[in-house]
């Protein structure tokens, strides 16, 4: 890479930071509880909008891996989730009024509370949809990780969206407030998935999962990116571009190896696909505010009109990260 | 009181602590090194908290920077102590601050009762042995390091550039012979006394304090000097990863370190809970006795080293991407890709899964759609076979083939008509075995019920494409294991091609081919060819075609045409 490119990168992560700066302003404070912070606490990040019944799941969910303090910006929710964050005792809670669209999907107002709450600590940004999966996570908790990576001089850890649904309907079964949602959605595809390098960023761009089997077979380029690096020893210089796939500086993205190793990875299990998908597909298409004028959103109303079955004959069920591993998903790299 | 131990302490005090009770509780007296580094509150807090323990010091302090002399003259000061106020410690243990014993602390001091002229300490000679990852190896002894390879990372690579080009050398003080080895040893208070007290000691530290990670070959050189009997071996367990930073422990390895045969496991999560617990109890609460299996450890941490440098052959994922060429090996498993097969014979495919037991795919990369084995329209792994998926990324599409069928042979058709993206990617791939019939693909042409000048038009356009296939498959680059028939010399003689074919993919087909495959009734074939000629369309990819052949001979399709005795 020249200097040219390098000098623009750096113009360009400076652009996203002013960006986050000035969209502070979009910002209002609801609860904020960040004196509660010590060094080294693990920090979760998370933009959500009427996400109520998946909460209580995703924020049990995460303590018990042991984070240690949550950061939720609630875009206009009219279903009482602002209130209750707000009540959580490790959770801070701002609301935006503004636009998800213009706040870059959010990515805007999370890089400003990073750059603010994060410096120096590990913070994982996931959705309220997202589980994150990593090596030996029934035996270690994130700490470990952490520490190991710091350990070893990493300073940032991907994990693939891995796209989970349920066998049949996809309204066939309810999703409960407090459950588990991959009890419903336990199914994977293990094996279909793209990958291509973004020479500019120097990340990978993965495609492929059920989203692109079934919703985009005539235009694959248009499948969603999976690739994600959600978990980043923070610092304030540093900078999301396009939701969790990308990060400036570039050094961040090189998540994987070139000369035939495998460094160690995870998965953040997307969750997406339940009852309430169809709901907010509808929505979110009214809205208009999602990635590439809703495009995915189009065309997932458009097939699930007819058709709302994304399990077939060779999908996999989940069972735990070792699976994931095996099936070469994710990997421990030299972790042991 | 005969084993002393001597910790070098920077961080988990709480740790630290209870491994420091647990070592006095069995009568070994322990000297204490803080690393200068940790603030003076909390090393207060550190030697407070262990002021009621009469069998506990501290020693000096010095800055230990890993890589850096500090470590050695931390270890000197401790080990000095040690001495001097416990004498009647025989032999020397040097462990860390997350370091845990695994045996019960009495085992340890009846073992080294037994052997009290032993010393315990790895020690190979840098010649000999290829140590170190990184290049430094005989070059941690005659290069200077003024640099900290932690913080002035770009000032240490470039000192040790600049080193090599102006050829500067140091020299071993006293011709001593560089021996290199764990930094965790047990030595006996014979030894090390000598080498604390050698006359010429400021020499050796004036010479050590300016070797790359002298806490590995300080006292693993010197002790060569005085040592009567060398165990070149540490008790301590201890592994390191492919950058040479020890592997972690954590409360899953219980089982594991329960199996291992070393005294002493490092390192140790600090918040190992069960690890702890388990292993700092009274000898009577202590571990049931298993079996020691050290075997085990060694080929779990082996395989992490491998996992991160090697990886698994022909898997691409979001960690592992590797570039051309880099890949080791470009896909899984072995495959079969056979081009012109299933035109020259009738029902070739279900022959082939017959006879080999393997999974025998159609055109898998057809214009349709891919033809995966028995019809199915999605494959191990939901492969789909949507042909603009395939074709967005076809490379990816076989590689994920042959990762999800991992354990099942997978063989496939190929031809001219099919989408040519891959050929590069299967040439170079030594896992494909490539057999080619050139000119098939004029076959079903000449069966089909198209306009001559349709056929003459199609046939133009296949010859090229599968002449510049043929160009691909002989080139040099190509390490694919490819045979290559024209049509012509194929039905000549068709049996000894299969059974080669077949014995390469191997599973116990010893016997000789009993059934053929039956070949399509070529009768007029050369007369179609003679036409296509005739045309200006000259098809020579089938080799030399006699135009009235085939007339006679293979007139009339028998049920078994080629038994084979």
């Amino acid at each position: 890479m020249g200097v040219i490119q390098s000098y623009r990168l750096r113009l360009q992560r400076k652009r996203w930071r002013i960006r986050a700066f000035r969209k502070r302003r979009e910002l209002t404070l609801v609860e904020n509880r960040t004196s509660q912070i010590k060094r080294n606490d693990l920090l979760v990040f998370c933009t959500q909008r009427n996400e109520r019944i998946r909460l209580p799941y995703f924020l049990q969910y995460y303590r018990d891996m042991g984070v240690d303090h949550f950061f939720f910006v609630d875009n206009d929710s009219t279903d009482g989730s602002l209130d209750y964050l707000a009540a959580q005792p490790d959770v801070s809670v701002w609301s935006a009024k503004g636009s998800y669209k213009r706040a870059r999907f959010g990515v805007d107002w999370l890089n400003w509370l990073q750059m603010r709450y994060a410096h120096g600590h590990w913070a994982l940004t996931v959705d309220p949809d997202e589980f994150f999966v990593y090596p030996f996570c029934d035996t270690r908790p994130l700490r470990a990780l952490t520490d190991w990576l710091d350990a070893s001089s990493i300073k940032s850890f991907s994990a693939m969206l891995l796209d989970m649904y349920p066998k049949g309907r996809l309204d066939a079964q309810p999703y409960r407030e407090g459950q588990d949602p991959i009890e419903i959605a336990s199914w994977f595809d293990s094996g279909n998935y793209t990958i291509s390098r973004n020479p500019q960023f120097g990340n990978l761009w993965v495609q492929g999962g059920p989203r692109a089997r079934v919703f985009f077979p005539e235009a694959p380029e248009k499948a969603p990116a999976l690739n994600k690096v959600p978990l980043v020893k923070w610092d304030r210089r540093y900078a999301y571009v396009s939701s969790t796939h990308t990060l400036l500086p570039r050094g961040l993205n090189q998540v994987y190896d070139e000369w035939g190793g495998e460094k160690a990875s995870g998965v953040l299990l997307h969750a997406k696909f339940l009852d309430t998908f169809s709901a907010k597909a509808t929505e979110e298409l009214d809205r208009n505010e999602h990635y590439a004028a809703s495009v995915e959103y189009k065309a997932y109303a458009a097939r699930l009109e007819d058709d709302p079955q994304l399990w077939c004959k060779w999908s996999e069920r989940y069972i735990n990260w070792r699976q994931l591993e095996i099936l070469g998903l994710m990997s421990k790299g030299n972790w042991a | 009181m005969s084993v002393g131990i001597v910790m070098l302490v920077h961080n988990a005090f709480g740790r630290a602590e209870q491994v420091a009770r647990h070592w006095a509780a069995a009568g070994c007296p322990v000297v204490i090194h803080v690393d200068k580094a940790v603030p003076r509150r909390k090393h207060d807090a550190f030697v407070a908290a262990l002021a009621d323990v009469k069998t506990i010091r501290f020693s000096t302090r010095y800055r230990c920077e890993w890589g850096s002399w500090g470590i050695v003259a931390a270890s000197q000061a401790a080990a000095e102590l040690m001495l001097v106020s416990f004498p009647k410690v025989r032999h020397v243990y040097l462990a860390s601050g997350s370091c845990l014993p695994l045996r019960p602390v009495q085992e340890l001091i009846e073992y080294l009762k037994e052997r009290p002229q032993t010393d315990f300490i790895e020690s190979a000679t840098t010649a000999d042995v290829p140590w170190t990852v990184g290049g430094l190896d005989a070059e941690r002894f005659t290069l200077r390091f003024p640099f900290s390879w932690r913080r002035q990372r770009y000032l240490f690579d470039r000192a040790v550039d600049i080193q090599r080009k102006l050829k500067l050398q140091r020299r071993m003080p006293n011709n001593l012979v560089p021996h290199m080895g764990s930094q965790w040893w047990c030595l006996t208070r014979r030894t090390l006394s000598a080498v604390l007290q050698d006359p010429d000691r400021k020499t050796y530290d004036k010479f050590f304090r300016h070797v790359w990670i002298p806490d590995e070959s300080y006292f693993q050189t010197l002790a060569r000097l005085y040592s009567t009997k060398i165990e070149s071996r540490s008790l301590t367990l201890s592994k390191f990863d492919f950058q040479g930073k020890p592997h972690i422990f954590y409360d899953d390895h219980l089982q594991l370190l329960r199996r291992s045969d070393c005294f002493v496991a490092r390192k140790i999560w600090p918040y190992a809970d069960r690890l702890y617990e388990a292993f700092l109890t009274d000898p009577a609460g202590a571990m049931k006795r298993t079996e020691p299996n050290p075997g085990k450890i060694d080929r779990i941490f082996a395989k992490a080293v491998e996992r991160r440098t090697r990886g698994r052959p022909g898997l691409y994922m979001q960690s592992r991407f590797p570039n051309e060429d880099w890949e080791n090996g470009v896909t899984a498993a072995p495959y079969s890709m056979f081009q012109g097969f299933a035109e020259l014979f009738e029902d070739f495919e279900h022959w082939l899964s017959r006879t080999t037991g393997a999974r025998v795919h159609g055109h898998l990369f057809a214009p349709d759609r891919a033809h995966f084995a028995e019809g199915q329209t999605t494959l191990n792994g939901a492969l789909s076979d949507n042909p603009i998926l395939r074709d967005y990324n076809s490379s990816a599409f076989l590689t994920n083939l042959i990762w999800n069928t991992r354990g099942e042979r997978q063989c496939f058709q190929f031809g001219p008509m099919d989408n040519q993206d891959i050929n590069w990617r299967v040439a170079r791939d030594p896992n494909a075995q490539v057999s080619v019939i050139t000119g098939a693909w004029a076959v079903p042409l000449f069966r089909s019920n198209l306009d001559f000048a349709e056929i003459r038009k199609t046939a133009a356009k296949l010859q090229r494409i599968e002449s510049a296939h043929m160009d691909v498959l002989r080139a040099p680059r190509t390490k694919a294991r490819v045979r290559i028939w024209t049509m012509a010399e194929f039905i000549e003689a068709p049996m000894e091609p299969l059974q080669g074919i077949l014995d390469e993919i191997g599973r116990n087909r010893l016997r000789r081919l009993s059934e053929a495959p039956r070949m399509v009734n070529l009768t007029g074939f050369g007369q179609f060819l003679q036409n296509l000629k005739n045309q200006g369309m000259h098809p020579y990819l089938m080799g030399d075609f006699p135009v009235v052949r085939g007339v006679d001979d293979e007139a009339k399709p028998s049920l078994k045409p080629y038994l084979v005795k």
